[in-house]
């Protein structure tokens, strides 16, 4: 309808976090009519991106272009104004109110009159107008995840937002689901709406896109209109040729195969039959069975929310499966990714972060003097640089919090290192290092398990690799092609 | 009057002033804001009327008690939900404060020869035909006006909650801060406003005490009664109807001691006021304390903006 | 950074207990009272001469520095017992009982077993609420809370019917016997055994946090519950439960230390809202034992010097509610005002 009226153009974007940097540079053009589908490994930005596109965080430089006009949205509420709305992956309901009443919320006027008949019409009609089921009287809480998401949609579109952006809108979704919401975006897009959602799979964005933009480190890699026929430059695009990597792996040889330390007596961790379903009934691992020998690299991979986080705790012995059973080593050490949460307590000293490992089965005193020297000889083991070992933990930079994690975690040569995206966040030289430690442990014959969002790296580093898809797990062969294509569920 | 007259009518009686607080806790609660200060917005509210109706009669009394419980009240707001103070901590200080700012500018007030310690009450108004209903006729139309106005305001916190656009919003709040701000709603504002309004009526509720029952203030005069809303509002699911039920049952249980001793029956009545305490308790673990409560209640640090 | 945590720890109290008693004097000069009088009195009448410092300060201190440390083992597991007051009185009603009906041969053991059997009542009425929680997932804030109405209606009730004084004249149980009395600690003033038990309790909870593994726990639960789960394989709730119960066994110690020290006798009014002005006493603390043993030394001194106040300069004592209001108040907005002048950096990532 209004042509160019609703087109959305976003002009080399940059944003930093701190001393990360989540865009260098990145663009997208999006125009009324098309479905624009993001494409990029977890980290590339595109969530970034689309945060900026929709006021919920401002850019550090470049420009947007709404409607032939330069705007910069300070607040979220201006970009709603302006009728820019989001879906975001994690979704912003109510569960305990009706799809009605979550639906009303966007409704000015504190005292103006709510009627649930006159919500539920208002709902049944949105829908109708745009091709969705919904029940207006039930309560969130109760429905499936994609029906959640249909009410976040129509949420979302109830005001006429001519412009919708979706996160990762199939993350959560099975493939028939995502198919069919893929459907309904390019029709809705048809109604002259424009439409910008991000995605891990590729088919489907090959199949239903009207336009692929990639972004890969923060930057633009690939932006084409359809149709798309062939899968090899997004796949490059997406993962990036070979270069960077050996760039970082030049002072370490790949020294792939199985470990030849120490005496290796086969199977270190066993899974048979593993469910595990989170808090609220949602299943996120799946009959898992696999056994882990010692001696080896087992990479891990999955796009977010397809149960490599579960995996990497069962396996660490950090969380008790719903179902089936787990032979694992007692010891096991584990490096999540989120070291300020769940690895270290920020604001104790590293000696008392020393002694946080194993202290669910300490008993009696705590001789400090010799958790001291401990402490002391693992951080001169793992170049760890503090003012002294006494210092908080939160005054340590990012790869030296992470050094001193892998050293506290391997401290009494745990037969089982499970580690989750260890070189995130680390610069070129440590994240080398990290990956040399990795690997040392291995050929001291331990099992290791890493996680990477990162293929390239996973390649580089594992001896074998298990893909996660929806809860279940896959050995694939390990190349980043086998990987990538069953990272996007493709067999 | 009989005695079941007399125990009717002392149960609504001494829940009128409950179910003022417990309405202010109810609104405070369901934006996700736990007032365990409200006992210093009774107390202070208490006293201002006492001042107020001697100065200017007993509405302008009533609307300045309400005045100083929402002042107490804003205090609580700008910690808690400005400074992102702790939220039930932070109650616990409200209180002392409220009830300590009371008692010391009481005494002040004693001082001198014009000291007030004394007004007039209200009268009981006798609504003609529905005073006549049997048993409950009495007790629950021949009251004070302060009484009546709960008949209004608590349908009409029902229809706001349930039927305005702001109710929705004040319940998302409550539920989800986040979703709240993804619609484009302020949760510090609606946090701000409901526990400044739930504030007034707390303040009313220690106005009632002065101006429709006693005529005077005394030390310790709100006796816990912003501790016992708490307990009302869960006992009450968080509902309207609900919590007015709830107010019922607490001010029953008051009027069972009265009643107690002047029939001069020897029962343990302090066990009787232990008891509602306790079916809380009970009730909370039955219906699985975290759900009926809004899921967002007393978790600090909302969204800002 | 370290440095200038540090620095912001020192001063908070500081700051809090200047912005507090500036408040307070504000109101009083509005009043129309003489504060710099008020002022005068109050420091005399708490620290003034031995007399001050010993039967009224110090004595004043000793159930609030208990009571803080109960609070604060309890918060540094990161569970909010708003119920130290109930525990309180449960301990004091326990010692009660045993205090009176133990036979006067038993000497001193009469004292010690009545300071056991409060600790255990306070442990046990902690422990409702720790199942409360653990069992029915009900919040130890509301549960506490409620706890301690019925715990006070609890005493109301036995002081009219079983522990009633012989006479049954007044709501009050009879004085128990000498030898349940905790020893005073100097003839000629009012300071008991109680005080040291209760500096005893402080470096205890100093000890146990520091040096054992349990202590240990406890505190990396509070710190970062995540964290104490994942790297140190903490069952968190246990511990949690743990720290309650702990928690309101000192509660009812310090409810058994100032009956047996003080009172002599159950009557309802016995404590005139310390398990609440713990909550200050803690916070004021740091909710480290160190602190609060400074912080105690404040409010007793807060209390004596109200008491003063009112009888030199007619100011009225109810103003220490205010000033320990405001010092709370102040301790909490801490963190809130820091988070608002530093940089905004962290608010961008935060959601």
């Amino acid at each position: 309808m209004t042509a160019l009226a609703d087109t959305l153009e976003l002009q080399n974007i940059s944003k930093r976090y701190g001393s990360t940097v989540a865009l260098a540079g990145a663009s997208l053009i999006a125009r009324p009519g098309a479905l624009h589908v993001l494409l990029g490994e977890n980290g590339a930005g595109k969530t970034t991106l689309l945060r900026v596109a929709s006021g919920l965080t401002t850019a550090d430089a470049g420009s947007i272009i709404h409607r032939g006009h330069a705007v910069r949205w300070q607040t979220r509420a201006a970009a709603l104004n302006a009728g820019i709305s989001i879906v975001q992956q994690h979704f912003s309901l109510v569960p305990a109110m009706t799809v009605a009443e979550n639906v009303a919320l966007a409704d000015r006027g504190m005292l103006a009159r709510f009627s649930m008949a006159s919500a539920a019409a208002h709902v049944r009609h949105l829908c109708a107008e745009v091709g969705l089921d919904l029940d207006p009287g039930a309560t969130v809480g109760t429905l499936s995840v994609s029906a959640q998401q249909r009410v976040e949609i129509v949420k979302t579109i109830a005001h006429g937002a001519p412009v919708l952006i979706l996160d990762e809108p199939t993350a959560v979704l099975s493939p028939s689901e995502a198919e069919s919401l893929f459907e309904w975006l390019r029709g809705f897009a048809a109604m002259g709406h424009t439409v910008i959602a991000i995605t891990h799979r590729i088919r489907e964005a090959m199949r239903f896109a009207d336009s692929i933009t990639v972004l890969r480190g923060g930057k633009t890699v690939f932006a084409s209109d359809g149709p798309f026929t062939d899968d090899r430059p997004l796949l490059e695009a997406i993962l990036g040729e070979s270069r960077g990597l050996d760039d970082r792996m030049v002072e370490v040889p790949s020294t792939p195969g199985s470990g030849s330390g120490r005496d290796i007596d086969g199977v270190a961790v066993s899974l048979a039959g593993v469910s595990v379903t989170d808090g609220n009934g949602v299943p996120r691992l799946r009959d898992v069975n696999c056994s882990i020998r010692a001696g080896a690299i087992v990479g891990v991979a999955g796009v977010e929310g397809a149960g490599q986080r579960e995996l990497l705790r069962v396996i660490a012995g950090r969380l008790v499966p719903t179902a089936g059973s787990v032979v694992h080593d007692r010891q096991a050490g584990f490096v999540p990714e989120d070291r300020q949460r769940e690895a270290v307590i920020p604001e104790f000293s590293l000696t008392e972060n020393f002694a946080l490992r194993g202290s669910g089965a300490r008993r009696g005193l705590i001789r400090w003097s010799v958790i001291a020297s401990e402490t002391k000889a693992a951080m001169q083991r793992a170049d760890v640089r503090a003012a002294s070992a006494e210092s908080a933990a939160q005054t340590l930079s990012g790869g030296n919090q992470q050094r001193f994690v892998f050293a506290r975690e391997t401290v009494g040569a745990p037969r089982v290192i499970v580690a989750e995206n260890p070189t995130r966040g680390l610069d070129v030289r440590a994240a080398a290092e990290m990956v040399r430690r990795l690997r040392d442990a291995r050929d001291a014959g331990a099992a290791i398990v890493v996680y990477s969002s990162d293929v390239h790296e996973l390649v580089a580093l594992a001896d074998r690799a298990l893909v996660c898809f929806g809860g279940a797990v896959r050995e694939v062969a390990v190349s980043a092609e086998a990987i990538g294509s069953a990272l996007v569920g493709a067999s | 009057m009989t005695v079941a007259d007399g125990f009717l009518e002392a149960t609504v009686r001494s829940a009128t002033p409950l179910a003022f607080a417990a309405l202010g806790e109810l609104i405070a609660e369901r934006s996700g804001v736990i007032n365990i200060g409200l006992e210093g917005s009774i107390a202070l509210g208490a006293f201002v009327a006492l001042l107020a109706t001697a100065a200017f009669g007993p509405a302008t009394g009533l609307v300045a008690g309400g005045l100083a419980g929402a002042a107490i009240a804003l205090v609580f707001a700008t910690f808690v939900v400005t400074l992102r103070a702790q939220q039930v901590l932070a109650g616990t200080a409200v209180s002392l404060l409220g009830l300590g700012l009371a008692a010391a500018l009481h005494r002040i007030s004693m001082i001198g020869p014009d000291a007030v310690s004394q007004v007039v009450t209200i009268p009981v108004v006798t609504i003609p035909v529905f005073s006549q209903i049997p048993l409950v006729g009495p007790a629950l139309f021949a009251q004070p006006l302060t009484t009546y106005a709960l008949y209004l305001l608590f349908p009409t916190a029902w229809f706001f909650l349930y039927r305005t656009v702001g109710g929705v919003v004040v319940r998302a709040t409550g539920e989800n801060p986040e979703a709240a701000h993804a619609s484009g709603h302020s949760p510090d504002a609606v946090r701000f406003g409901a526990v400044v309004v739930g504030g007034f009526f707390a303040g009313i509720g220690g106005a009632t005490l002065v101006v429709a029952q006693v005529g005077t203030f005394s030390d310790g005069m709100s006796a816990g009664r912003g501790f016992i809303a708490i307990a009302i509002v869960a006992l009450g699911r968080w509902h309207p109807g609900g919590v007015a039920v709830g107010a019922l049952v607490f001010g029953a249980v008051s009027a069972l001691q009265f009643l107690a001793q002047s029939l001069g029956w020897s029962v343990p009545y302090n066990l009787l006021l232990a008891f509602p305490y306790l079916l809380t308790l009970i009730a909370m673990a039955a219906f699985g304390g975290v759900q009926a409560s809004p899921a967002a209640l007393g978790r600090d640090g909302a969204t800002r903006r | 950074m370290s440095s200038q945590r540090r620095v912001a720890q020192l001063s908070t109290p500081l700051f809090a207990v200047g912005g507090a008693i500036a408040v307070a004097a504000t109101i009083i000069t509005l009043a129309g009272l003489d504060a710099g009088a008020a002022l005068r009195a109050a420091v005399d009448g708490a620290f003034g001469d031995s007399f001050a410092v010993l039967s009224a300060t110090l004595k004043r201190m000793t159930p609030l520095l208990m009571l803080g440390i109960a609070v604060a083992v309890a918060f540094r597991a990161g569970v909010l017992n708003i119920g130290a007051e109930g525990q309180f009185l449960a301990g004091a009603t326990a010692a009660t009982a045993v205090a009176l009906r133990l036979p006067g041969r038993f000497g001193p053991l009469v004292f010690l077993a009545a300071l056991a059997a409060g600790a255990i009542a306070g442990a046990g009425w902690a422990a409702i609420a720790a199942w409360l929680r653990r069992r029915y997932l009900v919040t130890e804030v509301v549960s506490t809370l409620l706890l301690n109405f019925v715990a006070l209606n609890l005493v109301g009730f036995l002081i009219r019917g079983p522990l009633q004084e012989p006479t049954g004249a007044y709501p009050q149980s009879s004085t128990i016997p000498d030898v349940g009395k905790l020893p005073l600690l100097f003839a000629e003033h009012r300071l008991h055994l109680g005080f040291l038990i209760a500096l005893a309790t402080a470096l205890g909870t100093w000890w146990v946090l520091k040096f054992t593994a349990a202590g240990f726990r406890l505190r990396a639960t509070g710190a970062s519950p995540d964290a104490a789960r994942s790297a140190g394989q903490i069952p968190v709730e246990r511990v949690q439960a743990m720290a309650l119960v702990a928690s309101g066994a000192i509660a009812g110690l310090a409810g058994a230390s100032e009956l047996t020290g003080v009172t002599h006798a159950l009557y309802e009014g016995i404590s005139p809202g310390y398990g609440y002005t713990a909550i200050g006493v803690a916070l004021l603390g740091g909710l480290h034992p160190g602190g609060i043993v400074i912080a105690a030394i404040f409010f007793g001194a807060l209390g004596a010097g109200a008491d003063a106040m009112q009888r030199e300069a007619a100011v009225p004592a109810e103003f220490a509610s205010v000033v320990a209001a405001i010092v709370i108040l102040c301790v909490l907005a801490v963190p809130g005002l820091m988070a608002r002048f530093t940089s905004g950096g962290r608010a961008g990532s935060a959601t």
